[in-house]
């Protein structure tokens, strides 16, 4: 294991040293003061590689990566896991905007709220599918343009009367699904979505997600399971199929 | 409505040269020529009795009895595959003449899309560039040569330098002495070398076929030039020209991941296109097969949409924080090159994009071709690359900041001429894509959005794209390059110059031709007729 002091390190230098790290072998690494530095993680490719993070990480954090498992203690800033590519992060927190940006694969897990226009052109191929979970409300523009993989949203530690998502959720959806425990009001539906009942499949690809949620965050599945949810589906794989002339 | 449009075109067949071959019925992928069997229609026309049995006997036997072929006009759209594969040469395409009443502000396609727009409500889709008669600045602008006074070199027997590179210059170099004298302290930018200034631009597996793709990568690898994957990802087979190749990032992230950042030259964040600054791109599932899905990593047939903005991109700000994202990811080792299109304020932006930390600026002119984009936005939106050229130069300069970036003009260039124009302007060096796909058989018939290209460029079916051989479209290529080299070379000649280093942002060598005080003073140039 190794302990990097990040209070007052440029991200340039924190970075290449966790890089130059893995290079050499190391494979678990903690990293202490980090206020803000961006990059974290971004491009590093080994499915060994656990980064536990004491502080609150800077923009793009995870972003191209592929493999590695990130834990944050603590917020986390915009862009989370920007066209990530497989791996696990886990933010003990809220987070900012666009996370999960074009996400192709691994899992993004956020404890509390997140900004707007988070899950963006997710997509999925073959078994690469993503999944961004969600604890608490998300901003508006959540899951636009997506194109596949899973979002969930479990609108947990919610204020009496406050909305699950902001406007214009799923927006141009034309793959994957976005599962919401709650019932999102009905003016913040875009208007390529649809919005159904779970049914067994949901429930089998649902159920060892919440499991594996309530292990991070140490909550009760069996009461996050009680309550309504709903998935929301594309109406069309091809939203914009008729708007030329042949 | 659509029944009631008159054909664009006339196909012409020559039925004495016609041998009757079946070439053509066989190979117009838009399904124009047909056999038909006029001459037994003719013979029947005698007989009174038996007529139904000889009918039922040829029923059976029709698809065995080549007659006459015969063309449906309405289907044609003149890419001449037909005419240039013809043994006989007994075809002949001729614009119809009788089309549309003449009338000079309401032109045949107004015409025609309002009609077909009547029928659908959809927005008329075109491919390629900009045909429209637009004035030309590179027509307008013509170079200098050396007479008496300085002496012209010939290329012949001396040595000229086309060798550019692309990537960022420090602002000052520093030194520090070392035992064997001065040692470079300062940290150079990573950069990339081109032998000759010319470039292929993003062309997507999806927008155009894999083969086309082989064709410029292969190509690219022997000119020591770079061709750009476009925004579909790459391909497998194109590992091996990696080296040569610019990997795009555009809004929809397709096939982004760390191994294809690090595998290319040089990293592209596309913001926009010349053929359609500001929208988004929109691949039909049509196109998205096997190949296509596993390069772009996502499902067969569904549709790839790239939505206009990046949306983790709502500023200066946060394209600097994408450019160091790449930046990091592949380590500061590549070049990082945005790619804009040519728009009003495109010196103001390019300014920004310098000061975000982007190495290279491509920058794509209104005549900037596409595989598919609305046609109100291909012919109406943007501006001519010449005059985005010397704006985005001359501001760099008066910034001082015109080494932190090289500079790539792109948008409609059509020879040796306009490259040496461009370079003049300010350019670093130039993207052909159009005059790249004619060389490798294109007729410019702006059908690519069909998917249906006769020369197998912009298609993805597999009938299609076997006609294009990647090893000859190489060639073709190559000796485009070679061609367009020489002639670099001596132009530079005749300007007394050795090396394309000193005509980059040289006006001086420039003169106008009928343009207007304000065109001369965008340009930056003087009137012709007016010396040193
Ligand atoms: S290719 Fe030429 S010779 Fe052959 S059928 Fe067509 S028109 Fe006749
Ligand atoms: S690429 Fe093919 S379809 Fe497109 S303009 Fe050229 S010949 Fe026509």
């Amino acid at each position: 294991m190794l302990r990097i002091d990040a209070a007052g390190v440029h991200y340039r230098h924190l970075n290449e040293q966790i890089r130059e790290t893995v290079r050499a072998g190391e494979t678990v690494l903690v990293l202490d003061n980090v206020n803000g530095q961006r990059y974290i993680g971004t491009g590093l490719e080994s499915d060994q590689v656990r980064i536990t993070i004491h502080g609150v990480p800077g923009n793009d954090l995870a972003a191209f990566m592929s493999g590695p498992a990130i834990t944050v203690w603590g917020n986390a800033q915009d862009g989370v896991s920007n066209t990530m590519n497989s791996g696990t992060v886990v933010v003990h927190g809220g987070a900012g905007d666009v996370l999960g940006y074009g996400m192709r694969g691994g899992k993004l897990f956020i404890r509390g709220d997140v900004g707007y226009r988070v899950g963006i052109h997710m997509k999925e191929y073959k078994d690469l599918v993503p999944v961004l979970m969600v604890g608490g409300r998300a901003g508006a523009f959540f899951g636009e343009y997506m194109a596949g993989g899973r979002l969930i949203l479990l609108g947990l530690d919610r204020p009496a009367g406050s909305p699950l998502t902001g406007d214009y959720l799923g927006t141009g959806m034309h793959g994957g699904v976005i599962y919401l425990r709650g019932r999102p009001e009905e003016h913040t539906l875009g208007r390529e979505v649809k919005m159904f009942d779970l049914d067994e499949v949901d429930w089998a690809f649902l159920n060892p997600l919440l499991d594996e949620f309530c292990r991070y965050y140490d909550r009760d599945p069996g009461r996050l399971r009680a309550a309504e949810f709903r998935k929301l589906v594309p109406v069309s794989h091809r939203p914009y199929g008729l708007l030329y002339t042949p | 409505m659509r029944n009631y449009l008159p054909p664009e075109y006339i196909v012409h067949i020559d039925q004495d040269r016609c041998r009757r071959c079946g070439e053509c019925v066989r190979t117009c992928a838009f399904g124009t020529l047909r056999f038909e069997h006029g001459a037994w229609r003719q013979a029947m026309s005698v007989f009174q009795h038996g007529r139904d049995d000889l009918e039922r006997v040829f029923d059976r036997i029709r698809d065995n009895v080549p007659d006459r072929v015969a063309a449906d006009n309405k289907k044609c759209v003149q890419c001449h595959y037909c005419v240039a594969h013809c043994p006989e040469g007994a075809i002949s395409i001729q614009p119809n003449p009788l089309a549309y009443r003449g009338n000079h502000h309401w032109e045949p396609h107004h015409l025609k899309n309002i009609w077909l727009q009547a029928e659908t409500g959809g927005m008329v889709l075109t491919g390629s560039g900009n045909d429209k008669a637009y004035f030309s600045y590179f027509d307008h602008m013509v170079l200098d040569a050396c007479q008496v006074t300085n002496p012209s070199i010939d290329p012949l027997r001396e040595p000229m330098e086309l060798r550019t590179y692309l990537g960022s210059l420090p602002d000052a170099l520093e030194f520090e002495s070392g035992p064997e004298g001065p040692v470079l302290k300062t940290r150079l930018a990573p950069s990339v070398r081109l032998d000759t200034p010319l470039v292929f631009p993003a062309m997507s597996y999806g927008a155009i076929s894999l083969n086309a793709q082989k064709a410029l990568a292969k190509a690219a690898v022997s000119c020591g030039i770079l061709m750009n994957t476009g925004e579909g990802g790459m391909h497998e087979d194109l590992y091996p020209y990696a080296h040569r190749m610019v990997v795009q990032v555009a809004s929809g992230r397709f096939g982004v991941n760390p191994g294809y950042l690090r595998r290319g030259a040089v990293v592209e964040i596309k913001i926009g296109q010349g053929a359609k600054p500001g929208i988004g791109g929109h691949l039909p599932g049509e196109k998205v097969d096997e190949g296509v899905s596993q390069t772009r990593m996502i499902p067969v047939g569904s549709d790839a949409l790239s939505p206009a903005p990046h949306h983790d991109i709502y500023s200066i700000e946060d394209l600097s924080q994408l450019i160091f994202a790449l930046k990091e990811a592949t380590e500061y080792t590549k070049p990082v090159s945005v790619k804009i299109a040519a728009v009003h304020n495109v010196a103001a932006i390019a300014s920004g994009i310098a000061r975000a930390g982007a190495d290279i600026i491509t920058i794509d002119g209104f005549r900037g071709g596409t595989g598919a984009t609305p046609l109100a936005i291909r012919d109406h939106v943007g501006i001519p690359i010449e005059m985005a050229l010397a704006a985005v130069d001359d501001r760099l300069r008066r910034e001082g900041i015109r080494n932190r970036v090289s500079l790539v003009a792109s948008g409609g260039i059509r020879h040796s001429g306009d490259v040496a124009k461009a370079i003049a302007l300010g350019a670093d060096a130039v993207a052909i894509g159009t005059a790249a796909l004619i060389a490798m058989g294109c007729r410019l018939c702006q059908k690519c959005y069909t998917g249906n290209c006769n020369w197998g460029i912009a298609t993805q079916k597999p009938e299609l794209t076997a006609r294009l051989d990647p090893d000859r479209a190489a060639e073709n290529l190559a000796n485009l390059i070679r061609g367009w080299s020489l002639e670099l070379k001596e132009i530079l000649g005749a300007l007394g110059l050795n090396s394309v280093e000193s005509l980059r942002g040289s006006r001086l060598r420039l003169r106008g031709v009928g343009l207007s005080d304000a065109d001369l003073q965008v340009l930056g140039i003087r009137n012709a007729g007016v010396g040193a």
